[in-house]
Parts: C-alpha cells; sequence; structure tokens
C-alpha cells in the first residue's frame, strides 16, 4: 500500500503539459510575468550592447584621437551599463516576486485539496510521501521558478543577440566562435547525460539511505534493547558506502562541467585571439573588433554552462511539479447531499433535518440520532470485502458496543457511519434518512469520535478543547474538562489551560491526552458519539474517572463503542460480536452469556486457566 | 573544526591534491589573458604571423592543461568531500549506537534524521566547495590583482575604489538578508508543522468539519511566509545589478584613463584589453567568495548539529573488568531512587524489591506511577539515581552491558518491527536462528497461528514499522522475538495490551508453566493479564504500595480492590 521508500521519480513523464500548467499559474500575475520578462531581455540587450561599445571605443584610440567622439563612445556605454543595472533589477525582482507568488499559491491550492481528499487517499499515500511532495517538490519549483526561468530567457536572448552583433562585426571570426559552440555543446551533452545518469542515481541512494535512517532512528531504543548496535553498524557502513560513491561521482560530474565549460571557452578566447590578429594584420578587422570578441566568448559561454547545470535540476523541478499537480487533480471528497441540518422545527426545540421532497417542498425531521444499517456491505478495496450483509440499528441515546478480535471490521462500522468511506451495497439510515443524501458537514457536525490514537494540535490546552466547537466559552471549555475528569491534570500544567502543546504534545502522557480528547468530544455537544477503543491506553484507575464522566457524556447521546475490555461493555443496551466482517452474535451481556457462544468464551477465557 | 578534521585523514591526499589542482588552473586561466596581450602588441604590430601562431597556439594549449587540472582538481573535491561526509556519518550513526536511552529521550527522532542526512550531506557539499571555492576565488583574485598591477600600475588604482565598494556592499546586504532568510526558515518550518499536524490528523479534522479552520490557519502562516520571503528576496536580487554596474563602471574607467593613455602611448591597445579580462576575474573571484562564506555558514550550522550528537555522552560507565555471567534470574532493588537526568523530581523512591530466579510477577498501577522506570533499571537502559539494582546477585553496573542485555530481554511498550521478513525480524533475538527455533518461540508467543497461515510463511514481508500487521500481531511479534534470545529475564512493559482476551490468558500459561525457569515480569493495565502471577506489585506514584498474591492483595491493598472492582464487571462467575 505505502510505497514512501520507493525510487523517486526525476523525470517528468510529460514536461510540456506540465510547463503549460505552470504557465497558468502565471495569469495571476501577468504584469509581472510580462514586466519581468521584458526587462530581463532588455538587460541581456544592454549587456550586449555595453560589450559591443568596447569596439570603437578601443578603435578610436588613435594617435589623432577624435576625442569628442571618443567621450560619446563612452557616454553611450555608461547608459547601456545604467540600463543593464535598472532593467536586471525590476526584472530579477519580477521573477522573484512572481515566483513566490506563484508557488504561494500552489502551496494553497495543495493543502486546501489535501484537507478535502477521501480518507481513502491516505491509506494509499504514506504521511512521508506527501509530505516530500509538499516539502522537497515545493522548495525545488520555487528555486527553478526564482533561477531557470530567468536563466533560460537570459541565455536565449544573450546568445541569439550576441550572434547578431558578432556577425555584425566580422563574419569570419564568427565562424570560429559557432565552430567552438559546437564543440562545447558535444562537450555538454556529453558530460550531461553522464551526469544525470549519476544524479539519479545519487538521488535513489539518498532515498534508501533516509529510509533507513528513519527506520533505525525510530527503533532505536530496541536496538539497544537487543544489543543490536554492531550489526546495525555493520548494515550501515555498507550503505554508507555506497552513497559515497554515489555522490563522488554524481558530484564530480556536476562539478566537471564549471572547469571543461570555462577552459573551452578560454580555449575560444585564445583562437579568437589567434585568428582575430591574422585578419588583423591581413586588414581586415580592428583591434577594437578583437576586444569586443574577447568579451563576447566570455559571455555566450556562460549562458551555456548555466543552462547545462541546471538542466537536472530543472527536469528534477519539473517531476516534482507533476506530482505537485497530481495532488491537486486528485478528485475531492464527494458531498451531494441535499437534506441539510436546521435550527428552524416548526415550534418544536432542538434541531431539523430538512429533507427536500421531488415537489419543490420539504419535510423537517427531528434530529434524534436513530441510526440504522440495512444490509450493509464494504470493502477498503474495489473487491474486497470487510464488512458483510451488517444490519443493525440504534434508538436515540442507546449504547451499542462491537466486540471482536482486531480486523473484524469494528472500526470500519463506526467509519462508515461519518461516511469517511463510501459503502459498496446496503443503506446506512440516520433519523430514517438515508446518510447518503445529507449533507457531510452536517452529517458530521452531530458526531464526535474519540479514537485511541489521539491527535492533538498545536495550540494552547483549551485551543485543543475548543477544537469540537469553536466557539465554545471558556466556561464550557473548563465543563467539558470536568465532564472528561481532565481538569484536574490540566490544573497542575504549568500554565493550566493556556499550557502550550508542541505538535506531538509529547509532554503529555498518553492517558492526559486521551482525557483531553474526550473533552473536547464532550464541547461539540454530539448526537451521537463514537469511542474507538477510546480507553484501551489508559491504565484502569485513569480509566474509572474516565467513564464516568463518559457516563455522564453518553447520556441522552446515542453510543458506539468499541472496546478490548469487555468491563467497558457490559452495561450497553446491545453487544454486537463480529467475526470476519459479519455480526456473529448480538443481544445484551445477559444474552450473550447465556448463549455461551463467542462473547462467552471471550469473557471467560482468563478462567479457564485456573 | 579540531574534532571534526581528523576524519579527513582516509581522504588526506584528495584533500591536498584537490587545492593544489585548482591553483594550477587558476595560473593557466590567468596565464591567458596575458598571451593574448602579447599578441596583440607584439604579434600585430610587428605584423609577425608566425609569432601570432606560436603564442596563439600555446593559449590554447594552456587552456587545454587547465582544464584537465580542473577536472582532476573536481575528482578529487568529490572524493574527499563526499568521503569525508561519508566518514563523519559512520562516526555520527556508531555515536548513535552508543546512546543511553537518557540520551535518546534528549534528541528526538526527526532531529536525528535530519543530522544523520540532510546536515552530513550539506558536510560533503561544503568541504568539496571549501577545497575549490575558497581556494580558487582569493588565488584568482590575487594573481589578477598581480597582473594588473604589473601591466599599469597607475590603472590599477581603479581596484582601490572598485574592490572595497563590492566587498562593502556584498558585506551589507548579507548581513541584512540573513536575518530575513533566517526567519523565512522558521515560516517554512511552521507552514510545514501545520501540514504534517493535518497529515497526522486528517481524520479529526474531517469529523469535526474543521477544513476551512485549518484552511485558514494554513493560509495565515503561508502568506506571512510569502511576506518574508519577498522582503528577503528584494534584498538579495540587488546585488546582481549592483555588482554590475561596479564591474562596468570599472571597465568604463579603465577605458577612459586607460585610453587616454593609449593615445599618449604610455600603455598598449592589447594591454588594455587583457586588462579588461582581469577586472572580470577579480570581480568574480569577490562574488565567489561571498557565495562560499553563505555556504560556510550553512555547513558550520551543520557541524554544530552534528557535534551536538557527538558531544554527547553516554551516562552509563562500563568497569575496568567486567563481569561476563549472569548466572541466574534473580532481581534485587537495593533502596533504589531514581530521576530522568532531564527532571528535577524522583520517580522512583526507596524501592526494595527481591526476585527469585523464576518467579513470575506482574505488575500494576495508574499511569505515572512508574511502573516502566522501574522494571527498565534491571537491563540498565537507565542509570539508578542512588542505591543498586542487582541481576543474579550481582549489581548491574558491574556487568558487561551487552551481557547483561543478551540475558534480560526486554519488550518495550512503545515498539518496532523493521521492514524485511519475519524470519530476518526474528533473527534480532538470535543471530542465524534456524527456522524451528524461530517458529518455537513464535508458538510459545501465540504468534504462529497467524504467522503460519501466510503462504511465505516466515519469509512473509514485514513492513516499515510492521504497519501491515494489525497492534495485536505486532505485540505477539515482539514478545517472539525477545524470547528468541533465551533469556533468563523477560520483561513485557504492557506488551499484551491491544492482544485480546483468550489469546492473552493463553500467552499467560506459556510464561508460567513452559517458561517456567525464566524470571518474568509482566507490567499489564488489565488484572486477568497478571491475575495469576506469583506475585503482583502495585505501584503508586514512585512507590511499591503493596505486593502479594492476588487474593493477599485484595485483602490489603485499596488500590488493587479498586482496580479489580472497576474490571471485574466483565467477568462472570467471581
Amino acid at each position: 500500500m505505502k510505497n514512501g521508500r520507493g525510487k523517486l521519480q526525476l523525470k517528468p513523464r510529460n514536461p510540456k503539459e506540465t510547463l503549460l500548467r505552470l504557465f497558468g499559474y502565471f495569469k495571476f500575475n501577468k504584469f509581472l510575468f510580462f514586466g519581468g520578462i521584458l526587462f530581463i531581455i532588455l538587460s541581456s540587450l544592454s549587456q550586449i550592447a555595453a560589450n559591443g561599445m568596447l569596439s570603437p571605443i578601443i578603435d578610436s584610440l588613435v594617435e589623432d584621437q577624435d576625442k569628442g567622439l571618443f567621450i560619446k563612445y563612452i557616454l553611450i556605454m555608461v547608459a547601456m551599463v545604467l540600463s543593464i543595472g535598472v532593467s536586471q533589477y525590476i526584472g530579477n525582482l519580477s521573477m522573484a516576486r512572481l515566483a513566490q507568488r506563484t508557488i504561494h499559491r500552489i502551496r494553497e491550492d495543495m493543502f486546501s485539496v489535501m484537507e478535502r481528499l477521501p480518507l481513502a487517499y491516505f491509506d494509499r499515500h504514506s504521511h512521508g510521501e506527501l509530505m516530500s511532495t509538499f516539502t522537497n517538490d515545493v522548495d525545488m519549483l520555487n528555486q527553478s521558478l526564482e533561477q531557470s526561468v530567468a536563466q533560460v530567457i537570459i541565455s536565449v536572448v544573450t546568445v541569439l543577440g550576441t550572434f547578431i552583433m558578432m556577425i555584425y562585426i566580422s563574419p569570419l571570426l564568427t565562424l570560429v566562435v559557432v565552430f567552438m559552440l559546437v564543440v562545447m555543446l558535444f562537450a555538454t551533452r556529453f558530460v550531461g547525460k553522464r551526469s544525470a545518469k549519476y544524479f539519479r542515481n545519487q538521488q535513489g541512494q539518498l532515498a534508501d539511505m533516509n529510509g533507513y535512517v528513519e527506520e533505525m532512528m525510530t527503533g532505536q531504543k530496541v536496538v539497544k534493547v537487543f544489543n543490536y548496535e554492531e550489526r546495525a553498524i555493520d548494515d550501515f557502513t555498507d550503505r554508507n558506502e555506497e552513497l559515497r560513491k554515489a555522490s563522488t561521482n554524481a558530484s564530480t560530474f556536476g562539478v566537471m562541467l564549471m572547469p571543461l565549460m570555462g577552459n573551452l571557452s578560454y580555449i575560444l578566447y585564445g583562437l579568437v585571439a589567434m585568428f582575430g590578429a591574422f585578419l588583423v594584420i591581413q586588414g581586415r578587422v580592428s583591434i577594437g573588433n578583437i576586444a569586443a570578441f574577447l568579451q563576447f566568448t566570455r559571455s555566450i559561454s556562460r549562458p551555456i554552462t548555466m543552462v547545462s547545470n541546471q538542466l537536472n535540476t530543472l527536469l528534477a523541478a519539473l517531476a516534482g511539479a507533476e506530482r505537485i499537480f497530481n495532488i491537486i487533480d486528485e478528485e475531492e471528497e464527494t458531498d451531494e447531499g441535499d437534506v441539510e441540518l436546521v435550527e428552524d422545527c416548526t415550534g418544536k426545540r432542538g434541531l431539523c433535518w430538512r429533507v427536500p421532497k421531488d415537489d419543490g417542498d420539504y419535510d423537517l425531521v427531528p434530529l434524534r440520532g436513530h441510526i440504522a444499517f440495512e444490509n450493509v456491505d464494504f470493502g477498503y478495496l474495489p473487491g474486497q470485502r470487510i464488512l458483510k450483509n451488517v444490519s443493525l440499528y440504534a434508538k436515540p441515546g442507546q449504547k451499542i458496543a462491537f466486540v471482536g478480535s482486531t480486523g473484524a471490521g469494528k472500526t470500519t462500522i463506526t467509519n462508515l457511519i461519518n461516511r469517511f468511506y463510501e459503502i459498496n451495497e446496503g443503506t446506512i439510515y440516520y433519523d430514517g434518512i438515508d446518510i447518503r443524501r445529507i449533507r457531510k458537514h452536517d452529517l458530521r457536525s452531530t458526531m464526535s469520535i474519540v479514537l485511541q490514537d489521539v491527535h492533538l494540535f498545536e495550540g494552547t490546552v483549551a485551543d485543543n478543547i475548543r477544537y469540537g466547537r469553536l466557539d465554545a466559552t471558556d466556561e464550557e471549555v473548563k465543563e467539558a474538562a470536568k465532564l472528561a475528569n481532565a481538569h484536574y491534570f490540566i490544573k497542575h500544567l504549568p500554565d493550566g489551560y493556556d499550557t502550550y502543546l508542541e505538535a506531538d504534545a509529547e509532554n503529555l502522557s498518553q492517558g492526559e491526552r486521551q482525557l483531553l480528547s474526550i473533552a473536547r468530544a464532550a464541547v461539540a455537544n454530539p448526537t451521537i458519539l463514537i469511542l474507538d477503543e477510546a480507553t484501551s491506553s489508559v491504565d484502569t484507575r485513569t480509566e474509572k474517572l474516565i467513564s464516568e464522566g463518559m457516563n455522564k457524556l453518553m447520556e441522552g447521546r446515542t453510543t458506539f463503542v468499541i472496546a478490548h475490555r469487555l468491563s467497558t461493555v457490559r452495561d450497553a443496551d446491545a453487544i454486537m460480536v463480529l467475526e470476519q466482517g459479519e455480526i456473529i452474535e448480538r443481544g445484551d451481556h445477559d444474552d450473550l452469556m447465556e448463549q455461551k457462544g463467542r462473547y462467552y468464551a471471550l469473557n471467560t477465557g482468563a478462567i479457564e486457566l485456573k | 573544526m579540531r574534532q571534526i578534521v581528523p576524519y579527513m585523514k582516509k581522504y588526506l591526499p584528495y584533500a591536498i591534491l584537490t587545492p593544489i589542482f585548482m591553483i594550477l588552473e587558476v595560473l593557466a586561466d590567468i596565464a591567458i589573458p596575458y598571451l593574448m596581450s602579447r599578441i596583440v602588441d607584439v604579434g600585430i604590430e610587428s605584423r609577425d604571423v608566425a609569432y601570432v601562431v606560436k603564442v596563439g597556439s600555446l593559449m590554447i594549449v594552456v587552456a587545454f592543461i587547465g582544464m584537465i587540472f580542473g577536472i582532476i582538481s573536481a575528482y578529487f573535491g568529490a572524493k574527499a568531500g563526499y568521503g569525508f561526509a561519508s566518514e563523519v556519518r559512520l562516526e555520527t550513526f556508531k555515536k548513535v549506537q552508543g546512546f543511553s536511552f537518557a540520551n535518546l529521550d534528549k534528541f528526538s527522532v526527526a532531529s536525528l534524521i535530519t543530522r544523520l542526512t540532510n546536515d552530513c550531506n550539506t558536510l560533503g557539499q561544503v568541504t568539496m566547495m571549501s577545497l575549490r571555492m575558497a581556494v580558487r576565488a582569493p588565488f584568482m583574485m590575487v594573481f589578477a590583482l598581480i597582473m594588473s598591477f604589473t601591466i599599469n600600475s597607475s590603472l590599477a588604482a581603479v581596484f582601490m575604489v572598485s574592490l572595497p565598494l563590492t566587498a562593502l556592499i556584498i558585506v551589507v546586504v548579507l548581513t541584512k538578508a540573513r536575518p530575513l532568510f533566517m526567519e523565512m526558515q522558521t515560516r517554512v518550518d511552521k507552514v510545514n508543522a501545520v501540514i504534517r499536524e493535518n497529515l497526522a490528523g486528517i481524520g479529526v479534522v474531517k469529523s469535526f468539519n474543521r477544513q476551512d479552520y485549518e484552511e485558514a490557519k494554513f493560509k495565515k502562516r503561508n502568506d506571512s511566509l510569502m511576506n518574508t520571503a519577498l522582503k528577503a528576496i528584494s534584498m538579495i536580487v540587488f546585488v546582481m545589478p549592483i555588482l554590475n554596474l561596479i564591474i562596468y563602471g570599472t571597465i568604463i574607467a579603465v577605458l577612459w584613463y586607460g585610453g587616454q593613455q593609449v593615445v599618449a602611448g604610455s600603455m598598449l591597445k592589447g594591454e588594455l584589453i587583457s586588462f579588461i579580462t582581469y577586472i572580470t576575474q577579480v570581480m568574480i573571484s569577490l562574488m565567489m567568495i561571498s557565495m562560499f562564506f553563505m555556504q560556510l555558514l550553512r555547513g558550520i550550522a551543520s557541524k554544530d548539529r552534528i557535534l551536538e550528537v557527538w558531544n554527547t555522552e553516554s551516562e552509563i560507565r562500563v568497569v575496568d573488568e567486567p563481569i561476563k555471567e549472569v548466572v541466574d534470574g534473580s532481581i534485587r532493588f537495593d533502596n533504589v531512587s531514581f530521576r530522568y537526568p532531564i527532571s528535577k523530581e524522583y520517580t522512583l523512591r526507596n524501592i526494595n524489591l527481591d526476585i527469585n530466579s523464576g518467579e513470575t510477577i506482574g505488575i500494576i498501577g495508574s499511569t505515572g506511577s512508574s511502573k516502566s522506570t522501574l522494571v527498565q533499571l534491571i537491563p540498565r537502559l537507565y542509570e539508578v539515581t542512588e542505591g543498586r539494582v542487582l541481576v543474579g546477585g550481582v549489581d548491574v553496573r558491574d556487568y558487561d552491558i551487552k551481557t547483561l542485555r543478551d540475558e534480560v530481554a526486554f519488550v518495550l511498550q512503545k515498539n518496532t518491527l523493521f521492514s524485511g521478513t519475519i524470519r530476518e525480524n526474528m533473527q534480532w533475538g538470535m543471530e542465524d536462528a534456524s527456522d524451528d527455533e524461530i517458529i518455537k518461540a513464535l508458538k510459545q508467543a501465540q504468534a504462529w497461528e497467524f504467522v503460519s497461515k501466510y503462504k511465505d510463511g516466515l519469509d512473509h514481508v514485514v513492513e516499515q514499522g510492521g504497519s501491515n500487521f494489525s497492534g495485536g500481531q505486532r505485540q505477539r511479534l515482539t514478545i517472539a522475538r525477545a524470547l528468541m534470545k533465551e533469556p533468563k529475564i523477560i520483561i513485557l512493559d504492557d506488551s499484551t495490551s491491544a492482544v485480546d482476551m483468550a489469546t492473552d490468558a493463553r500467552l499467560q500459561k506459556v510464561f508460567k508453566e513452559e517458561l517456567a525457569d525464566i524470571t518474568s515480569i509482566i507490567i499489564a493495565q488489565r488484572i486477568s493479564s497478571i491475575q495469576y502471577a506469583d506475585r503482583i506489585i502495585v505501584m503508586h506514584e514512585g512507590e511499591i504500595e503493596s505486593s502479594g498474591s492476588h487474593d493477599r492483595l485484595l485483602e490489603i491493598s485499596p488500590i488493587y480492590r479498586e482496580i479489580y472492582e472497576s474490571q471485574k464487571k466483565g467477568v462472570i462467575g467471581e
């Protein structure tokens, strides 16, 4: 299912489409985009012109110099140089701003889509994988947008412009330059190909190393307990050596371009000087022409080096952009419901479902918390049957418990009630309404879930409780905490309710986190409560505290409980024993004990030992 | 620096040769404009074609040699840089392997991962850059300056203005931009924190309908990131245009003054042209130096983070002549008090406890009663603060730590399986264990019943963290892995919480009957998991409240009675 350690795609599958898509983002900043390009082109042209001015200036340095002309040339050059400065600043600034704004928007789009993806998506993709797209890929794209786009434009303009200037000054000398440029292009391609290969290899090794290190560091305490250190070091040494070789190769070829191109351009410089000298001797060009040409050879080889240097990064960035767009294109959770929750219940107190009828009129059904499953079939993957023909009902205010071994489908049932997943067959009714007709937002707003793996958010303790209902007052937050028996420990935290919890809330014990999540559920004041192994990581004494609060919380609410500990389900109105996706026994505790079936066996397992 | 540099030793020849070849390349690069000026001033002036060919060929040869030197230097630099990085990475990994639990508590897992991966890579890159750029740029600058002064010292005076000016601008921009970039990094971290949090808690977000709320939170941080980034960038984009202005300004100044000298006959045209090339070389070198400093800062930050790992000393001391045999599985706590190194308060106070070899001990108590802490002292995962812990009659501090931990198997509460196969995971307990031995342990841990159902049996793949198994299966596999060690003592720290009751009961039976000669210590939440232990210890707020058999505790321990009352409801026939 997860492919977090799989090799990363480094080459874009469809570069053209991705590029177009990317350019699509520029439409939000047309002014920056076109203005930026304009000024970058202007700065490149000014640079060519400034270099070109060397030719007349140097040629004007003769004994009977026309001082006026000399000053005029110098002034033209000064103007060109000022133009380089100003247009380069405006151009670069525009491109950098464009990049930032684009990335900002892409990030926002990604996050917004992520929030609305169905849960099934997160089953298929590991957190690490998604996180890497959010950070590495976005980062890479940012850098490329900031530098590469401008770089490519500058290169094209510089090469073309310089070429025109050179042909204008001396077609013959241009021939020499063209010859060397071809050589340089071949050299670049030669190195570039190998470099790309080694670069990919290095990225693969890096990903391997990251995966390995992540796993080992996570399990480091296990390593200690098993005296596994030496074997781990041996293993690591091998991988480390592989990575070293890959990095050395990749970096050698990556860095090699610099001396290679730099010196090839010096060879070109030498050739120009030599052939230029012949031509001067023959009287075909002037010394000033050579001076300008020499400056051109430097400025024309730089773009080639730059672009070839960045080609790999650029391709990798495009591949990353593809992954980004894949997320953005992912289908969001559907919500076709037309039944809404309304406060106006025509005279009665409380909330009502507003059920539209075909004739444009609507019925008002009071919200009570009645749940019914009718022949429900479900599988997480196509063709899979996790739940088979499940039928059950819960009357408002009843407590329904699910018992069964791991993988029997207990959690799955609760995941269907709030429509985290879509059922394949059958129907689930909520107060007699098919839940598919109910707007998801309204459906979920009537339910609270307390899970075994508590997830808290960065923020204060009060913020975390208030997550259940954003407009809860401080007093209500405190009430909820008291109900969940969390008030006592919160009071003893350094800053009480204002204690700041870091992302993982590692400063709280498992039990305390659990208490907070119960308070969070309580403040939401739900009609339906789902407790999934909610107390299994709390010790029995704390559990006792919780169960008192929980009993108060459950009053008047339909509650679904999943628990390992049979003691917590004993007083349920109905207990469903699940086995491989089917309800094999149902009834209250006394009924089931009488049946002497699976439930009975589970309960008495401990006693057999005696 | 002194601490980390010795790790270059293995690659020292490369580290020395890299800058040498670099300097040779620089010399070639410097010679070329000079040769060019000879062609113009001598060759063209005297119309001597042979001279032009001679010097021109020389230029090409020099450039070619420069290229070879440059490529060699690139290769050696990569070898030295990444070789060094790999040595440092290995050393860091070794260091972490030597960490005690207390050390591991200090560093978060994520931070250790970053240090081993990103920081080491950065170090390699920066080392390579230092060996090349940090040599190339200053040498290039100095040589080019020397050449300019030799050609025309009065003209070279322009550098007196342009060099300090450039340096000043670079320094000002960098010092202004640095804090902005650092702030940008914190904002990036904040944006990532929201993403990570939402990925982990997507279920919570959805069930509370908090998508819009989270999006607003994200938007705020994303906006503030962009604003800082824009500020930082407007500083940085200043650099290039200004530098261009200075370079071309210098060229114009040289053309102006030099041009007049050429007209006056005190300077040659070729010299003037080569002078212009030298200006470019000097300025570009200066820019490279500034870029290098930015890289260096990154490298230093990485180095510091790595050294933080290196300089963390394990508090676990090794005695001179450690004992290499554990005679039996008896355990004794002798007036033990303990507090975590990071904490001020004592977690355990005055613990006295005698456990006979082969006894089965259950430990129960509320969270925070320090049950886990107590048992972690037995394989010396933490060092006692006061008193002593004896295993087999010997203070745990006198043992060879490997011997001790081989005999004390510990199933951690937060346990992990590693990616690979079931067999490979089992072999953690015993290298080269045979299939029969593995199956035996799996059977004892009640894991064989589901492992045997896999078509590929022991070769069944375990995904990272054992994510393809249910909680209960994972726990049984980790118990089996511990049993593979054939220890004298086994400790289960709340390791059966996800196992269903019937299986749990069978497990207990195995520990009590089949593994009767192993001392077993079982921490549990449910009384049913330990009810039949030889002795049950009730922990309360870092002290032993009482101990005894199930029946005795029901009589004497109010805490035990309370726990029992709350749990017995589910059990009939009491």
